[in-house]
């Protein structure tokens, strides 16, 4: 009877984890692991790679071209995380201290975008952003009013309008970065803000302390697990976006995983794509590592208190 | 003159002015793009920019269109098939990780939660070096088989949200159930089936819903490994979308968008009777 059981249970376990892990290994880790070898290799003629250990194409990802496309894309998913949270953390605020009634619905109001196809939103940025768009067609409208109210009371007209350029630049990319992003900064910074003990914030404001003391001196050290969170999460994705600066970007606008799709497919220099690659996976690595140790050293000062 | 009850008090944050204005602003920069994509799809212009009227000929056009047809159906049938095999993976690795102890364990959990966090443009160029240079997809298969190295990316990434969503269900399980089943004289399998898979079934669906949407979305992932017969519903859009702003692309947009909501509504639906079942 315990030989069965025991047979059975071994066979469960068995035929619990099969299926996952071949398909992990199969069809996730051995594609990377191929690239990771690509990325010591070299080319050979049109299509071929051999693997031959060189540090080439990493030496080569540290030229000053690729390490300014490299820094220019952590600076632009920098100002997109930090103009999420400054846009993101009232709205999060906004919906811990909804009432019960408006909750559900404001949480669903942040998440529906999030559900919305990413091509779609960036198109749809096209249309608001581009010179005969919404934003220029509603300024033009504006200048021409300016304009004509100024005949009326006998003034020179303005000079015609010229279409402001607000696409196709680094503008844009920031632009459609935070549009797309904002809901993974907003997500957590409500989960975080909501844990908060709102007694703490009372007696702050009944010690004396003004609406921005108390939130600089108790919200934001008590939510700051959830802020380290909500950078993080929306850091990553902006670092190795792709659609949006492709779409909204100019030539000079262009972010790592554009360099490395033109490496495997227009430029089909695989091993260098391959480098590139994984330079960026190592950068994701960091600061998930970086997020996972925030956030143990804070869960530790919250248990010493 | 303001009384005490007009004044907010000092936790009531939104009913400040500013905090309104500022929520306001934000769901205007969220939702106005979106919703002008989908009122000029009903714009009787090419222009598309000035309001002409009303009409629906961009969406006749739209199902005139073979190609984005084609791919529409490709990227349902992708969708499915992968959310299908997501949701057995999924479970059975929720379920290995929460029941068995085994060496290699962190390991294992490390590799599963990879997908989730390795940048989606990594993915795609290994998942096109794995399908054009390792094993090489035929290409002259018979529909729907040629689509299937799409579907094997797309389970690659949509199974290990499903075993995150199905692993926070499994965490409130009580184990006692299993273990009367199985004193009762259950088989590992009738365990399984019968206490196990209703247990999680709010989170089977809510795991399915996130796949499909996953799936249906992808864009980065999928543009590596489609080729030209193989083309998705995203990628169709991409190549429409590089070429020019018009009312058809604004169309296929309000479409997906249009299937999407349906899909959440339908999602919450179903939620809602499987938990008054439960």
């Amino acid at each position: 009877m315990a030989a069965r059981e025991s047979t059975e249970s071994r066979l469960a376990f068995w035929a619990t984890a099969l299926p996952p892990l071949l398909w992990v290994a199969v069809f996730f880790l051995i594609p990377l692991g191929v690239i990771w070898a690509y990325s010591f290799g070299e080319n050979l003629g049109l299509t071929g790679v051999s693997i031959s250990g060189t540090f080439a194409n990493y030496a080569r990802a540290f030229e000053p071209l690729y390490l300014q496309i490299f820094a220019k894309s952590v600076f632009v998913a920098g100002v997109t995380t930090l103009l999420c949270l400054i846009i993101g953390f009232p709205v999060a605020l906004a919906i811990v201290f909804a009432s019960e009634r408006w909750r559900p619905w404001l949480l669903l109001l942040v998440m529906l975008p999030f559900w919305t196809n990413l091509l779609i939103r960036t198109y749809a940025l096209i249309a608001v952003l581009r010179t005969e768009g919404y934003v220029n067609y509603g300024l033009a409208w504006i200048w021409e009013s300016a304009s004509w109210l100024k005949t009326l009371v006998g003034l020179e007209p303005l000079a015609p309008y010229e279409p402001l350029q607000l696409l196709y630049n680094n503008f844009a990319v920031v632009f459609g970065l935070v549009y797309v992003h904002l809901p993974f900064m907003v997500l957590p910074l409500y989960a975080a803000l909501d844990r908060l003990d709102r007694s703490l914030m009372e007696a702050s404001l009944d010690l004396g302390a003004g609406h921005l003391r108390t939130l600089f001196s108790i919200v934001v050290p008590l939510a700051l697990p959830g802020i380290i969170s909500g950078v993080i999460i929306t850091f990553v994705p902006a670092l190795g976006a792709y659609l949006t600066p492709d779409l909204l970007g100019g030539p000079d606008s262009q972010m790592i995983a554009n360099v490395i799709e033109r490496q495997f497919k227009k430029a089909n220099d695989w091993p260098f794509g391959a480098a590139l690659s994984f330079l960026l996976m190592y950068a994701t690595f960091i600061a998930i590592a970086l997020r996972a140790y925030l956030s143990r050293g804070k869960a530790a000062d919250a248990h010493g208190i | 003159m303001r009384t005490a009850k007009d004044r907010p008090a000092p936790l009531e944050y939104n009913r400040r002015w500013s905090m309104r204005l500022w929520l306001t602003g934000v769901f205007i920069f969220l939702y106005a793009p979106l919703m002008a994509l989908v009122a000029f799809s009903f714009n009787d212009s090419k222009r598309n920019i000035v309001w002409k009227g009303f009409t629906l000929k961009y969406y006749g056009q739209l199902f005139r269109n073979d190609d984005l047809m084609i791919a529409f159906a490709n990227s349902l049938t992708i969708a499915f098939v992968a959310t299908l095999l997501s949701l057995v993976l999924g479970t059975l690795a929720a379920v290995l990780l929460w029941r068995f102890r085994f060496p290699g364990k962190a390991a294992v959990e490390g590799a599963m939660a990879l997908p989730i966090v390795v940048p989606e443009i990594c993915m795609g160029v290994a998942m096109l070096v794995f399908f054009s240079s390792v094993v090489p997809w035929p290409n002259n298969l018979v529909w729907p088989f040629n689509l299937g190295a799409i579907i094997i990316a797309h389970v690659s990434f949509c199974f290990p949200f499903v075993a995150m969503v199905v692993r926070a269900r499994l965490a409130n399980f009580n184990k006692e159930q299993e273990e009367a089943a199985k004193d009762l004289g259950a088989s590992e399998w009738q365990a399984f089936r019968d206490i196990l898979i209703p247990h999680i079934r709010p989170a089977l669906i809510a795991g399915a819903l996130l796949s499909f949407t996953l799936s249906l979305d992808d864009f980065v992932i999928t543009f590596f490994t489609s080729g030209p017969n193989t083309v998705t519903f995203p990628v169709k859009v991409y190549s429409m979308v590089r070429f020019s702003v018009t009312p058809e692309v604004n169309a296929a947009s309000t479409m997906l968008i249009l299937l999407t909501v349906v899909l959440m509504v339908l999602g919450a639906l179903m939620q809602k009777s499987s938990q008054r079942r439960s």
